[in-house]
């Protein structure tokens, strides 16, 4: 929709988001995302359900098998299951399976994923030679989608990767690439798919953010020194509304970056960009807090504020360096560097 | 969701910037002549516009222009550093005196406000309270049919050029402190006031305001005696539309760039190819649309009439200490030809940055410190106790 300046959930979002909410509150609660973190940091269980739910379908279109929602509509589910630290790749998963959707060509294979019988995924950064390093889901995902040199290219079939023992146990692997057929889709098609990723990831970010405030706050108001709750003290009140205003900024943004890219407007990827930065930052900066309040508790393995703060950590980093994201939105910004080799 | 405005809003910012483009221009903007931001050409220009009146209900006899509306004309005006305080004083003045005022006030002072003929201020803090602001000591002792108000004022701001001052009184000190407040409107021509300048750290100036035994008729009285607080909520109520500060970063940035991108560094680099200096920009323009983020969820709460609170905290909580982040940057990038002031003809960008820089302080402090917009968020927006 065009020119309500709707700035909150729709009553058709708000009954998504609750019914997505209920939906990981009771199949995903912590002790799901530790049990995860065991294995190969994929739950195939909570992914089957999920996709009864509908939820990798959910933004493919309907010719193809999926339920023609917005991308707007599957930020509300990448909203809530980042704040329960799904061990699923559905951000992954749906921004692949609309590429191929948009290249054209690939009906059967994009069926198959918005059923979720196949798991798919996405090589953020490019292959060197014919592998391609640490790629989000690449431990569990079939099919793999990279871009290398302006072309876009699909495999599948080759071997999941090995998941390889990392900061927030995510299903993190190297996958040889091998079979790779190009698809349609150039670049501008190849940085929109990864800007749909950096915006629904910005999403995620701030349902992490707002959960590990909420967490915190609540130990606050139980945990009692000096014969007060620490929740009465200031600096702690300080502290945790400087992270939840920063997140609520994020909040904004990071949605006004979704319906950017949904509605095509002319700034959207800078958008985007800006977007997944912002939101990691704020959700660091949230997690952090909400450790530091929980004392020497919140670094034990025990407590889960400390899950908060590894994603929070990892998620922006499987696409590199946050400096170089700031380098690159301040190449469009400002132009390249004068005197860059 | 939707972040887009309605077609009617979109038109209604072209108008605002064919409006600006006509009526209003930097050069206009001379701080060093009276110690404020006040161009009285362009205050006019508004108020023929009808503009001034916009935000005031059509049954109070105002334009009833939307909250959207508000928050693009807000938007534009200080996009194009084009002064927001006096009409922002004289909405809000209005309104107040449309709800609550006198017939009297309602017949003489708002339309000579609205039509841009007169000034107000606001006669809030006083020496000794603050954020506080309930704990207003400044008396109003009724004798006969008249008010006799006795006390002092600080940081009256534009009361030197104003005629007015809405005043925060105590009318009943053995009441709880929010229960024994009156507001009245007081010309400031009227015999026993005194106003002194207070001058700041950056240019513009402020005032303290003493008032010895002044007397008004009932007829300046606004809204019930001891019903004062509940002034001061339409006063906040108003703010919502049409108080600014979301988007003081952009012209500050704008000049930064342009600095960074033109000057030469002593050894022949431009700092813009910088990294750090890149990175630095980048981070305030993604703040820049958190702050329009904001601004636009303010205005659309506002817009369904829900009342919000935390919102306008944390927007101006961010908008605040973004800004003065901003400023600092910026000026540190010019190194020591950051240093010259507005009054230097070498100054860069007629010491924009320079003179940001030194009044951004400020911007963290009055209309609610960082400090109580964090309360704020603590308790309404987290839940969390009151703090001790
Ligand atoms: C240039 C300028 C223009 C102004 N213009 C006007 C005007 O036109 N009209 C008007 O009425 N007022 C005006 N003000 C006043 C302004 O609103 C007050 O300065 C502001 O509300 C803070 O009050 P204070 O200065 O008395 O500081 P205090 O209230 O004394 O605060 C001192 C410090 O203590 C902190 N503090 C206070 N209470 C708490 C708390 N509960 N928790 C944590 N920290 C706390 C504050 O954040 C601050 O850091 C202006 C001020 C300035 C500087």
């Amino acid at each position: 929709m065009i020119g309500l300046m709707r700035t909150r959930y729709s009553e058709d979002e708000v009954a998504v988001r609750d019914a997505f909410f209920d939906f990981f509150a009771n199949e995903c609660p912590t002790t799901t995302v530790r049990a995860a973190a065991e294995g190969t940091g994929f739950d195939p269980a909570l992914w089957s359900s999920l996709a009864a739910m509908g939820a990798p379908g959910m933004a493919l279109p309907e010719s193809l098998g999926g339920a023609g929602a917005a991308l707007t509509d599957l930020a509300v589910v990448a909203d809530v299951a980042g704040a329960h630290l799904a061990p699923v790749p559905l951000i992954e998963h749906a921004v692949t399976a609309r590429a191929l959707a948009r290249a054209g060509g690939h009906d059967d294979l994009v069926a198959e994923l918005a059923e979720g019988s196949t798991l798919a995924t996405l090589a953020l950064r490019p292959p060197t030679g014919d592998t391609a390093r640490l790629v989000p889901a690449g431990a569990v995902a079939d099919v793999l989608l990279h871009h290398c040199d302006g072309v876009t290219s699909s495999s599948r079939g080759n071997a999941p990767g090995i998941k390889l023992p990392n900061t927030a146990d995510l299903p993190l692997a190297h996958r040889v690439i091998s079979d790779a057929t190009a698809i349609e889709l150039d670049t501008d098609g190849w940085n929109r798919t990864v800007d749909e990723w950096r915006a629904l990831t910005a999403v995620a970010y701030v349902g992490l953010a707002k959960r590990a405030i909420e967490i915190g706050v609540a130990y606050t108001k139980e945990r009692i020194q000096f014969g007060v709750l620490i929740g009465t003290f200031q600096a702690l009140q300080h502290g945790f509304a400087d992270a939840a205003t920063s997140v609520e900024g994020a909040h904004l943004l990071a949605q006004r970056a979704v319906w950017a890219l949904e509605t095509e407007q002319p700034g959207a990827s800078r958008l985007a960009g800006m977007a997944l930065l912002f939101a990691a930052e704020s959700a660091r900066f949230a997690a952090d807090r909400s450790v530091q309040y929980h004392g020497g508790y919140g670094f034990s393995e025990e407590y889960d504020v400390q899950l908060y703060h590894r994603h929070a950590t990892a998620w922006i980093l499987q696409l590199g360096d946050p400096a170089a994201e700031y380098a690159r939105l301040a190449d469009a910004e400002f132009g390249p560097v004068m005197g860059a080799a | 969701m939707d972040f887009s405005f309605p077609p009617e809003v979109e038109a209604f910012r072209t108008e605002v910037k064919a409006f600006l483009a006509d009526n209003f221009d930097e050069s206009m903007l001379d701080v060093t002549h009276d110690g404020t931001m006040h161009v009285p050409e362009l205050h006019a220009a508004l108020a023929a516009e009808g503009w001034l009146a916009g935000p005031v209900p059509k049954e109070l006899g105002g334009g009833g222009r939307t909250a959207l509306e508000s928050i693009v004309l807000n938007e534009e005006m200080q996009l194009a550093r084009a002064p927001i305080d006096a009409m922002g004083v004289t909405v809000i003045t209005a309104a107040i005196l449309m709800e609550h005022g006198s017939d009297h006030l309602k017949e003489t002072v708002v339309p000579a406000l609205l039509n841009g003929e007169a000034l107000t201020s606001f006669g809030y803090t006083e020496p000794e309270s603050g954020s506080d602001v309930a704990a207003a000591a400044t008396k109003a002792v009724k004798d006969g049919d008249e008010w006799a108000i006795n006390g002092a004022k600080m940081w009256t701001t534009m009361a030197h050029i104003a005629d007015y001052v809405i005043l925060l009184t105590r009318t009943d000190p053995d009441v709880p402190k929010h229960k024994g407040l009156t507001f009245f409107l007081v010309p400031f021509d009227t015999p026993g006031i005194e106003i002194q300048p207070v001058p700041t750290m950056a240019t513009e100036r402020s005032n303290a305001t003493f008032y010895d035994d002044v007397r008004l008729s009932d007829d300046w009285r606004v809204g019930e005696v001891n019903g004062g607080w509940a002034v001061m909520k339409t006063a906040l109520k108003y703010e919502r539309g049409v108080a600014g500060g979301q988007f003081m970063s952009p012209p500050v940035i704008d000049a930064g760039i342009d600095w960074a991108t033109n000057h030469e560094r002593a050894d022949g680099t431009r700092p813009i190819d910088d990294l750090a200096v890149r990175e630095r920009l980048i981070r305030a323009q993604i703040d820049v649309e958190v702050c329009r983020g904001f601004a636009y969820h303010c205005a659309d709460l506002a817009n369904e009439g829900a009342m919000f609170g935390v919102e306008g905290s944390m927007t101006k909580l961010f908008a605040s200490e973004t800004f003065k982040r901003h400023c600092r940057e910026i000026h540190d990038m010019m190194g020591a030809e950051g240093l010259l002031t507005l009054e230097s003809p070498e100054a860069h960008h007629g010491g924009l940055i320079e003179e940001a820089l030194r009044h951004s302080p400020v911007t963290a402090i009055y209309g609610g410190t960082s400090e109580i917009n964090r309360n704020m968020v603590a308790e309404g927006f987290l839940g969390l106790p009151r703090a001790r």
